[in-house]
Parts: C-alpha cells; structure tokens; sequence
C-alpha cells in the first residue's frame, strides 16, 4: 500500500518539515508531487519520531502547506547504470537530458557509494602522459590520483583540463576501455558547452558521460552531481575495468551549494560559514578515486576550483589540499605574462609521483631533476625578491643568472602550446638544458653521477 | 528484556526515547544489521548515541540493545602485523567477507580466534599473581614475543596451569582463584575500554631520547622515550612523509600507525612499503612489529574519533609488556573534525571555530597518557605520542594547533617555504622547539660524550645568527655584508643544506647513526672555526669558497657511508690543509 501525505508543516529554503510520518528510513527519497501536476523529488535528512525533514533537490519554490502530496519510495538514491550510459548527457541529479530517452538500468547503485577498504586498494604506480612539461616532469599524474587544479575566476583551467583529456596517454588503455565522466557544478552554459565541443573535436565524445548542473540549476541538485558522476564512475571502471578520468568542476560551487542547504538546517557552522562536516563530505568525493584489486580499471580525479579572491587558505581549496594527493596550482601573475598553461610549480606537488616516476616508469634521472628544477625555481623567486628592492643590476653574478635562469624557466618549460604535445622525453632533456646555464656547483640536490650525464654547461 | 527502539536520526547521531536502560559511554547494536554505536548522551527523555557506521537506511522503531559494557577492545596476539579500522575491526577479514567495498555491520572479531599460538606457561599451581603480571607467553611475530598479563583488576592464586603447547586465544590456560574465593578462567586475551588508561607501577622521568636517525630531530628538537610530539604543518609540507620516516627508523620496539581521517592511497602504500622494507636491527620486514589503524577520510566519522583511543590502548597494552613503543597519529586534526562534527550534530555550543569547548580536555587526555614507566609486569616500558597537526589554511593559531602545544613537549613546525623549496624534512629550525633536553642532555653526555651538546648548541646558535643577518640580506643584499658575517651565511648554507636536509629516498642518508651525525657536526664546526681564524686576517672569504670545503662538505651525506666514519678524519685533514695555506 502506498501512502500520500497530504500538505507539509514548515517550509525552510530547500527544506521541508513534515509530520505523521511512519516507516520512514534515512536518506530515503521521497516524490512529491504539487497540485499543479509537477513532481519534485527529495531526501529526508533527519527524522525525530514521524518528524522528518526533507531536502527537496527541486527548491520549494510554489511550495504551500497544502499543495503537496508526497509518497515514500523506499529507497536511498539511486542511479540506473548501464554500459549504454557511455555518450550520455544527463542533468545534476543524473536523469537524461539529451532526447535519447531512459536509460535501462542493468543495475541500481547508491549514489553514496560505499568506502573502498584500505587492504583492497591497490597502491597507483603508472604513471599518465598528459604531454605538458611542467605537469609530467614536476607534479606528474599517476592513474588512480585525485590531481585537483587550484585555479581562480577568469583564468585557464578549463583550456589546460580539455588539453589533458585530449593529450592524456594511459600505457594499456586504448580507446574501449577509457572514458571521461564530466560533472559540470555551477558552471555557465557556455563552459559546459565549451567542453562539449573539445570533446566533440578531440573525438572522444562518444566516450563521455555528462553530467549538466549548470549555474541557474537548482542548487540541492548540485549537491547530488558529483555522487551521481563518482557512481557511474566506479560502475565503468570496476565493474567494466575501464580507465575512467572524472572532471569535475566547479568543486567552489559545488561547497556553496553545501553551505547553504547546512544553514537551512540550522546547523551549526564552522569556518567561513562551511558546516563542520565540509571536511567529511568532500573526502567522501574524493577518496573515491582509486584502484582495487583484482579489478584492471581505474578512477582517476581532476577536480577544478576556483580559488575565492586566489586565496589558496580558503577553507575549499585548504581541505581540498588535505585531502587530495596534491595540487596543481594557476597563477594569474603568469597569466598575465600570456604564459600558458600558467602553471605555479612552487606550491604545485604531485604526492603519487615519487612511486610512479624513475627507471621503469620515466627516466633514471626524473627524480633529481625535478627536485633540482623545484629548487633552482625557489632561488630564483629569492633573487627577484632582492631584485625588487636593490635593482637587478645591483645583483650579484650568481643572482643574476637565476633571472636569467627563471625567465627561460618560465617562458620555455612551463609556457607551451594548447596544442602542443610534448613527450617526457623532451620535457625531461628541456629541463636539463635550462640547468645547464646555472653553474653545475649550483645544482645542489643531484647526485655527481647524474651531473655527469646530463649536465652540459 | 530491553525493548528499546530508535525515535530520531540525524546523520551519525541516532536517539532513542523514554529509557533507562544505558550507561554513558555504553556500546550499543543499532538496527536490524547491528551497527556499532556507543551512548554519548543520556537525558530523561532522550538518550543520544553516535554511530559507528553509515546510518543510510535506519528507521524510527529499528533495535538498539545494550550491551552492559563501555567501548572495549580484545587485546591479545594477533594485533602485530594486522590492519585495522577506528573500532578494531580487521580489514582483512572484512575484505574477505564484503569484498573491496566495505559494507556494514560486518561480523568479524578483532583478533583471529583459531589460529593456534604456541604458549609457553610462567607459572605454576599455588603462584601468587598480582594484576597486569605475566602469565604466559608467546612468539607472535619472529621479534616480538607476546607476554600474557593478567587483567589489571584481578589478583590472586593460580589453582591450575594448562601444560605448554598449543591453544587459540580464547582457549583457558590457566585457572585463578581470587582473594573473595571465586575462580577466573585466564585465557590468552582480555578486553579493555578505549576510553580509559591503563595502570602502570610508576611514573618515570623521561631521560632516554627516541633515536630516530633523522639528523634535525634527533640533534636539534630530539624527543625522548615516553615523551609527546607535535609535527603541525600545512598540506603538502609533509607532515605524512615525517611520520613515515619516524615510524620506519626510530628505535622503538613497535609502532602504532594510526591513519586517522588521511587518504586510502596512503595507507596503501604505507601497507606495501612496510612490507617489503627490511629493519635493520631484526633483519624482518617492518610489518613484523607494525599495527596499522586506517580509518581514511571517507570512512564513518565517529570512528575515526575513536581509532586514536584504539591507537593508545593498544600501544599501552604492548607497554605493559615492557616493550617500548611509539605511536604516530595522522592526524589529530582530523580527530578534533570528528569531536567539532559530532557536537554540531548534537547541538551543543561551541567555542572558538566551531570546535567544542573541550577539546583542549579531550588532547591533554590523549598525550597525557604518553609516557615512560615502570609495569605491572616489572620492568620499563614506554608510549611515545606523536601527532600530525594538520592547521587550516597553514595557521598555527588556529585552536587545535595551540591547544596541541599545550600538552606536547616537542614541536617540530613544517614550513610552507621550505617544503615549496623541496628542503625536506621541512622542520622549520626557528619556529620549532623541544623542552627535553634537560631531561636528555646527560643521556647524550654519556653516550656520545660532552662535545655532542657543545656541538648542537653551537649549531644552533649559527642558525640562528644567520636567521637574524637574512633579515638585513633581504633588504640589501648579501654583498654588503662583513665577511665575518658572510661566513655565518655561508656555514649556516652547509648546516641548512648538507646536514639539516635529508634524503628520505637516498639509501644512505634516510637514517643516519647519531655517532656520524656528531661527525658531521664536528666537521662543519671545524670549518666554521678555521675559516674565521681565516677571515680574522682580512683574507676575502670568496677566496676561501673557491677552495670547494664548503660545497665538499654539503655532499658529504651522500659521499661518507654510515659505516665509514673514519671518513671524517680525512675531511679534517683536508680542511686544516686547504685553509692551513692562508694562514702561514
């Protein structure tokens, strides 16, 4: 027997309040259907006795006390998965919106997910050719990483994420066993379009799934994107052993979208109006990248924000940093000089590279070079520093070939072509030929055997 | 019995009305799949439990029963080697019972109940035997033996001893008759509550150092055995990094990782890496004297709140033994998160961001029971705490970075500069501090003779010498600078470069011994001092850097074995005739 509640007893932003209602499990869906014909979906958040309150995904705009008619399903969320999902277009919440009609679910999975045990992940080594030097040689992305891009408003993150989709190289994948699932949080059509037409160019549309919450989507439903693309996720790649790289953007959109259904709540907050549970919510996106034994697919995450006002302390990218295995780092002084991609390699890190870099992987000599690159690059932003204050021509000798050094850096090594598809080997002997117009006394953290083979000042 | 139901649900936080029937802190089974919960509140109308497990699915009217007893822990063989989650449940055995996904209400037990260990027994019939002293032991890794101690509550006379042989864990091997005349089936385990410390004999002064092979830590912010360390630092400055090290090299005799909130890649590797890493003093691979708690990130929050009581009450259980172990904590902020989550969701008023007014409590009683003691079971063991702070946005004055200084001795700060200079490890030498060398310096005098702690010192002092002249340096420029100045600059680029960095993936340099680590001292110092006699004569020190001392004497990590220290001889040598030169 199905029963419909009649009406609903509160309303609060997204949040409805509703009385007398039995067997009600947590986090179940329910359909509320309006007088006017419309439904609405939603999901009871917290129930006290037959007190429970409900998330409507929708909004509660036209939302009365009387005009509702709601209905229990039974169910947590769930997203209906298949093999035919691959080339979809879906909205926030998962449901078709590209005319091509329901998709027929092989399976039923919550969008929650479940958090892979620790003995079962297998520790990710192999390493991704995405064809840019400063990514490759110095914050390399190894398959099964979460690699966010820490980026702000108006600069090119969404240029470097299609150039890695379209340059990426995974060895042992081919074009049947990899996929890119993209959640769009937020963002504007003309981005989420943008990115359509990349992967239409690149030729990889018909191995994308997206997901569309665009910036005027209702905002519950946003909460919901990112679950929804990590489900269908999982599904390719655990169960279909397809190498699945997951886009997601805007993770600053997707936080907004938290904070405010958390005040809605009255919850209490924590730091910069977040609930204190930001932490909990966005490691329960992001741990779901990963690889598991006995299964040959893969999950690899880059996640983009948009850094509130550049300020890397914010608490969005903050968590994020403490969560993810390292950052790709924008930066708009280098945006401003027309490089691209304007990569920041200082605060830039990669923790999964050390393990999948080196003989077998790359080179012998990946390893000491990027270290020897990261700290030449930390002289010279010392040597500016002075710079800036006593002159450049006031320098000493040595100071003033790392400018020298840095702007070669800069201009050679981290500028390169939205086109322009490097291999490692390239990237690795640039980096050498750049050292090499530093003394070889200079270059501090490479073993003299190294220097011997590589170095040519 | 009981009938007790569940009335609300808010996230992990489950409520059940109109009862009388728990205890504070009592473990409870919620639901029709028996998840784990504890009793975290009690009013007359409302009790209030937190739940370890994902609470998707519950409904109002769903069991709870009680269980009559607070938040245990089995403790006996089998925790050496194994992996565990926040409440001790084995992730081996859940993996083989729900595959890679952890599902819940998983029904294992914590240690294996049929693996048969081969006992040997240390009493006989008619001993007298007080709480916490040895009864039994074991071979449970081929390094650590397992001793059997008897519950710290009981007391009393042995009236039948099992022979030696083979038995599991629950099997009886002994039967004691109590001074009230009741008998007590001792077997190979005991259960302990989380939340609660165990006794020691006494307290001891904390006067021996962790050797941790890792030259900043162990000369400059050294931590004794039984002492409490705060490692704070923001991401990516390798806060993870340092406790690998520390738990891969320091001279304890178990570890305790605790992965508390941090990633699942992680934990894989520290998995895989302590597998096939070998200890240089047992010849055995790391895992032989290893417990792992994981619970990442993702995992249930409540706990992860629990899995540093889990941590220390297994440390302490092996301290009991007499062993000394060493208990890393990755990281406690995220365990402050899980204590800030959970009194949100119970409504209470919090204090400075959002954070419950007693977490600076809840800290002190975590590192208080760190410490240095006489057993139970006669002799010396110790607990050695050390903490991962992980500040918001690199802040250390945000409140559980603060409230951690209070209560831990040793502060070794990560320093965004550094680790963005890939100067690892990234221990910033000014902002960090250890309070142990009173108690440590005449441990170092007698082990390593006095010129150790003149050697530090004088390190010390350059450092900081150099830390006040780069203030001038930023500002105008080294050139200006007196050449007596320049040298302090220059030696404190050999100390920073050749001495404080270290290689953690260079074989020879990822532990150093504290005898070469003294040598290196030594040398630098000697250096130092003759190339001030040097300058003194108005010779321009670029002359003296063209001599190559400085840049040999950066290398020497790499360049002098750890077993070849009469190596440094040589570097005397050298040095007293490069520089002996300019001063004919």
């Amino acid at each position: 027997m199905i029963i419909n509640y009649v009406g609903v007893k509160e309303i609060n932003g997204s949040l409805v309040v509703m009385d007398g209602v039995k067997g009600v499990s947590n986090e179940e869906i329910v359909d509320i259907r309006l007088d006017n014909g419309t439904t609405r979906q939603g999901r009871v958040v917290q129930i006290d006795g037959e007190r429970i309150v409900v998330q409507v995904f929708e909004g509660t705009r036209g939302i009365s006390l009387k005009n509702t008619r709601t209905r229990l399903t039974g169910h947590p969320m769930e997203m209906p998965l298949s093999p035919e999902i691959m080339g979809r277009v879906l909205d926030g919440a998962g449901r078709p919106i590209d005319g091509l009609g329901e998709i027929f679910p092989v399976k039923k999975e919550n969008i929650n997910g479940t958090p892979i045990n620790p003995v079962s992940r297998v520790y990710p080594r192999n390493y991704i050719n995405t064809g840019i030097s400063s990514i490759d040689t110095l914050m390399t992305l190894i398959r099964g990483q979460k690699l966010p891009i820490f980026s702000g408003s108006g600069m090119s993150h969404n240029d470097l994420a299609v150039q890695i989709v379209r340059q990426a190289k995974i060895s042992g994948a081919d074009n049947n066993n990899f996929g890119v699932v993209f959640a769009a949080m937020g963002v504007q059509k003309d981005v989420a379009e943008y990115f359509r037409k990349s992967f239409e160019e690149s030729g990889v549309l018909s191995r994308v799934v997206m997901l569309l919450n665009l910036s005027n989507d209702p905002i519950i439903e946003r909460t919901l994107t990112p679950r929804c693309a990590l489900t269908i996720a999982e599904y390719l790649a655990f169960e279909l052993d397809m190498h699945i790289l997951v886009i997601m953007t805007d993770m600053t959109s997707y936080a907004e979208a938290l904070r405010e259904f958390s005040s809605s709540k009255g919850e209490i907050p924590g730091r910069k109006g977040y609930p204190g549970y930001l932490y909990s919510d966005l490691a329960s996106l992001y741990e779901r990248a990963g690889m598991v034994k006995g299964r040959s697919g893969s999950v690899t995450q880059i996640p983009i924000l948009t850094m509130p006002n550049d300020d890397i302390t914010h608490p969005i990218p903050d968590l994020t940093g403490y969560i993810t295995e390292g950052q790709i780092v924008l930066d708009r002084a280098l945006q401003g000089q027309g490089l691209y991609p304007p990569v920041n390699v200082l605060p830039s890190l990669s923790r999964l590279m050390k393990d999948g870099i080196g003989e077998g992987y790359t080179r012998a000599d990946h390893q000491p070079l990027a270290n020897q690159l990261f700290a030449s690059y930390a002289k010279v932003i010392d040597a500016r520093a002075l710079a800036s204050v006593i002159g450049e021509e006031e320098l000493s000798p040595i100071d003033k070939k790392y400018i020298e050094f840095g702007r070669l850096f800069e201009e050679r090594f981290i500028n390169q072509g939205f086109t322009e598809n490097r291999s490692i080997e390239q990237s690795l002997d640039l980096g050498w030929e750049l050292l090499s117009t530093l003394p070889r006394a200079e270059l501090d953290r490479v073993d003299d055997a190294v220097l011997d083979a590589y170095y040519k000042g | 019995m009981n009938n007790n139901v569940i009335f609300g649900i808010n996230g992990p936080v489950v409520t059940v009305r109109d009862t009388d029937s728990f205890e504070m802190m009592e473990m409870v089974h919620v639901g029709e799949q028996s998840l784990v919960g504890e009793v975290i509140g009690i009013t007359d109308r409302l009790t209030t439990i937190q739940v370890y497990e994902e609470t998707t699915g519950l409904r109002p009217g769903d069991p709870v029963t009680g269980t009559g007893a607070p938040m245990n822990v089995l403790l006996g063989p089998g925790i050496i080697d194994n992996i565990f989650d926040g409440i001790e449940r084995p992730l081996k055995a859940i993996e083989e019972h729900s595959g890679a996904f952890i599902s819940r209400g998983a029904k294992v037990t914590s240690l294996d109940i049929e693996k048969r260990w081969n006992v040997t027994m240390k009493v006989k019939v008619g001993d007298r035997l007080e709480g916490g002293q040895i009864y039994a032991t074991l071979p449970e890794t081929p390094i650590i033996e397992h001793r059997v101690m008897l519950h710290p509550a009981l007391s009393g006379e042995v009236v039948e001893v099992k022979p030696d042989g083979e038995y599991t864990i629950f099997d009886t091997v002994a039967v004691l008759k109590d001074d009230a005349g009741k008998t007590h089936e001792l077997t190979l385990c005991q259960q302990w509550p989380i939340r609660t410390s165990r006794p020691v004999k006494e307290r001891l002064a904390p006067s021996v150092p962790l050797i941790t092979g890792q030259r900043i830590m162990d000369t400059l912010f050294p931590i004794a055995k039984g002492g409490t360390a705060a490692i704070p630092g923001g991401f990516g400055t390798g806060k993870t990094m340092n406790q690998h090290q520390l738990a891969k090299w320091c001279d304890a005799d178990i570890i305790i990782y605790v992965g508390c909130g941090e990633r699942g890649n992680e934990m894989s590797q520290v998995l895989s890496e302590f597998g096939e890493l070998i200890d240089p003093k047992s010849n055995r691979p790391m895992t032989d004297r290893t417990v792992l708690i994981a619970n990442t990130s993702n995992m249930p929050v409540a706990a992860r709140e629990a899995s540093i009581y889990t941590g220390i009450t297994l440390a302490e259980y092996y301290r009991d033994m007499g062993y000394h172990v060493a208990m890393m904590a990755d990281s406690t902020s995220r365990w402050a998160e899980a204590l800030r989550e959970i009194s949100g969701r119970l409504e209470e008023m919090p204090a400075e961001e959002g954070f419950p007014a007693y977490l600076p409590s809840r800290l002190a009683e975590f590192y208080e029971r760190g410490g240095r003691a006489d057993v139970l079971s006669g002799g010396e063991g110790s607990v050695t705490l050390i903490g991962a702070v992980s500040p918001q946005g690199s802040d250390f004055s945000e409140p559980v970075t603060q409230n951690t200084k209070r209560f831990t001795r040793v502060f070794w700060a990560l320093d965004k500069a550094l680790a963005y200079a890939r100067h690892y490890p990234a221990i910033n030498w000014i902002d960090s501090y250890s309070e142990y060398f009173n108690d440590l310096d005449p441990w170092f005098k007698e082990n390593l003779g006095e010129d150790f702690v003149e050697y530090r010192n004088r390190i010390g002092a350059l450092l900081q010498e150099e830390s006040s002249l780069m203030e001038i340096v930023k500002l105008i420029g080294a050139d200006v600078l007196p050449d007596d100045q320049k040298l302090v600059i220059e030696t404190a680029r050999v100390i920073r470069v050749g001495f404080l960095q270290q290689n953690a993936f260079h074989a020879e340099d990822t532990y150093v011994p504290l005898e070469k680590q003294k040598l290196m001292m030594k040398v630098i110092l000697h250096l130092h001092s003759k190339a001030k006699e040097v300058v003194a004569r108005e010779i321009p020190i670029s002359k003296l850097i063209e001599q190559g001392m400085f840049d040999k004497l950066t290398k020497m990590k790499y360049d002098i074995p750890n077993d070849r220290l009469d190596m440094f001889d040589d570097y005397i040598r050298e040095i007293d005739e490069k520089l002996g030169v300019f001063l004919q």
